[in-house]
């Protein structure tokens, strides 16, 4: 009676821990928002959104450059990571179990694992290097790669999500197989692809470590492609290992907006998943 | 039947649906659509090769300059052309091993309470707020680590080990604690981590089938040890997949690390005193780097980084896989 009278006792002290590991894994999130709406709430001014950066010592100025830079390196990477993503995608999910479609998928794998900040000496080496310069475009190539292994395999589930019969359908009313997949499979996955590119879009948009050779940073409003251009992540680093309190102010600023965004990206992502879900009902 | 066909895929049904197609003469935009595609997929393959040939190249002169001492050497120093990686590679692994001893028994607790315990209501909020823990930018993990983790370790967790714990003797908190840390670096980069080991082990853990759990609670087991042996046995290769996966994501992650590891290329027993890893070293150095020899051996970090993470991958993705296309009864 007693062994029993533990186990039991084991089993509610067991089962009490995963809820305890589930608050302290909820734990550091609260913490992270809570700083950044303490610290940076009260440096968030519209001035913010539209002043460039001031040297130290002026009040005010915020990061309107850098804003619209990452802006700027997002749509990049977005034009070149989502046909390439979607298009392997494309790929894979029609030869499923052919070598070079299992090897593709394999090796979209491996790149997706590659640290972002090789990804970074890669890009340096081969657009920054030769050139002479550092550039937007070369950043905006270097997150462009890393969205590209994210896209294409949620690409490839999304359509393989899409029932069979559809396919069969279109092919039976004579439907070449191009415009079976542009039309059909394509637009019946859509939701999901869009999910998949939302969130790839949201895992860049606050990556540092591949720009800060690539897009490197700047002090000065800048759109030009093959000119350094200022980023949100990279204006954060470099006013957190500042020494300059009003620097750290402006730096939790920046990473309220760059989190902001990132959740916008990533709610929306998952209205999309809800969409999607909700019309496979049928 | 039907389904037999339709599963067939590619090979069986479409094969006719394209010949019927091409009589059609619909030929033109099929090859058209098939090279597109097929030009996209290839070129994954090719932008790996294109990365791991250029980062050899450019790592060639300094690996063969230094030989074995580049992974074996303390001695970075950049004046004298001597270049070891050595502290920066202890600290790359010495850090990702503390993150996983911190992620894995919370991920494994959080994934046990979302698949097995939870009510329904409770098991999307608290996912998505632990999902939500990748979402964040590294950046900002850093940040945050400078102005709030740092000081709070250095402040009350260092003097509860210390005092409370008389731990100031032990080799592992020995020496001043200034603040930036091995420690640090090993608590931020499991928070980071979390997420994806317990979204993996989430997913293991679903898949373990019904019969199984079934089984068990009919032999009389209590709940928690019908988890324990009969459900989490069953997923194990599954979760170790998982914690190596984690163990990729930290092993490659640099920002949150440089900000607060301390950036010193010394090897110290200490978890307090500060150190350097691989990507720090690189995201520290790189625009810095003046010779070209200084260049190639940051490549070369790169290079081995590069290595490390492929390996630890590959054995992540053998083990998920094992989980996956295991017996299913």
């Amino acid at each position: 009676m007693s062994a029993l009278r533990r186990r039991k006792a084991g089993n509610v002290f067991m089962l009490g821990l995963t809820y305890v590991a589930a608050v302290l894994a909820t734990l550091p999130l609260l913490f992270i928002l809570f700083h950044l709406l303490q610290k940076g709430a009260s440096t968030l001014t519209p001035d913010f959104f539209t002043n460039m950066p001031r040297p130290v010592g002026e009040a005010g100025g915020g990061m309107s450059n850098a804003i619209v830079g990452t802006l700027i390196l997002i749509a990049i990477a977005a034009a070149i990571g989502l046909p390439v993503g979607i298009g392997a995608g494309l790929y894979l999910a029609e030869k499923r179990g052919g070598a070079l479609a299992m090897t593709v998928r394999y090796l979209s794998d491996v790149l997706n694992g590659l640290p972002s900040i090789v990804l970074g000496i890669f890009a340096w080496q081969f657009l920054v290097r030769p050139f002479g310069n550092f550039s937007a475009l070369a950043g905006g190539i270097a997150l462009g790669a890393m969205m590209i292994p994210l896209v294409t395999r949620t690409t490839e589930e999304m359509i393989r999500l899409v029932p069979n019969s559809l396919r069969e359908a279109a092919l039976a009313l004579g439907y070449p197989r191009w415009r079976t997949s542009m039309s059909v499979i394509l637009r019946t996955a859509l939701p999901g692809i869009v999910t998949g590119a939302l969130v790839a879009v949201a895992r860049i948009a606050g990556e540092t470590a591949p720009l800060l050779f690539t897009a490197f940073g700047n002090q000065f409003w800048s759109t030009t492609l093959d000119e350094p251009i200022a980023a949100l992540p990279l204006q954060i680093f470099a006013y957190a290992i500042s020494p300059y309190d009003e620097w750290h102010k402006q730096a939790w600023a920046g990473a309220l907006v760059l989190i902001v965004i990132v959740l916008i990206i990533s709610l929306a992502a998952r209205h999309a998943t809800r969409a999607r879900f909700g019309s496979a009902a049928d | 039947m039907g389904d037999a066909i339709a599963s067939s895929g590619t090979s069986g049904g479409f094969a006719r649906g394209r010949r019927v197609a091409s009589l059609a003469g619909a030929a033109p935009g099929d090859r058209v659509y098939r090279v597109v595609i097929t030009a996209f997929a290839l070129m994954i393959p090719a932008l790996l090769l294109l990365i791991a040939v250029a980062i050899g190249v450019a790592a060639w002169p300094a690996l063969s300059a230094a030989g074995l001492s580049f992974i074996t050497s303390s001695e970075w120093n950049v004046q004298a052309g001597k270049f070891g990686a050595a502290p920066a590679i202890y600290g790359t692994l010495v850090s990702s091993f503390i993150a996983l001893v911190l992620a894995t028994p919370l991920a494994l607790g959080v994934a046990i309470f979302l698949s097995e315990i939870a009510p329904k209501w409770l098991r999307q909020p608290v996912a998505f707020l632990v999902d939500l823990l990748a979402a964040i930018p590294s950046v900002v993990y850093g940040l945050w680590g400078i102005f709030f983790l740092v000081p709070m370790l250095r402040d009350h967790v260092v003097p509860f080990f210390r005092d409370t714990l008389h731990l100031g003797n032990t080799p592992l908190f020995s020496g001043p604690a200034y603040g930036p840390s091995m420690l640090a670096a090993g608590v931020i980069l499991a928070i980071m981590a979390l997420p994806y080991i317990s979204a993996v082990t989430r997913e293991v853990l679903i898949a373990v089938p019904r019969s199984q759990r079934d089984a068990a609670l009919a032999l009389g087991a209590t709940k928690w040890e019908m988890i324990w042996d009969a459900v989490i046995p069953y997923a194990r290769s599954g979760i170790i997949g998982g914690v190596i996966l984690g163990l990729g994501r930290a092993l490659g992650e640099t920002m949150a690390v440089t900000m607060v590891i301390g950036n010193r290329p010394e090897i110290s027993a200490s978890l307090l005193a500060p150190g350097y890893t691989m990507a720090s070293l690189i995201a520290n150095e790189f625009t810095e780097a003046t010779s070209d020899l200084h260049l190639s051996a940051l490549m070369a970090v790169g290079a081995v980084l590069f290595v490390i993470t492929l390996i630890v991958n590959g054995m992540a993705r053998w083990l998920v896989w094992r989980v996956a296309s295991g017996p299913k009864s």
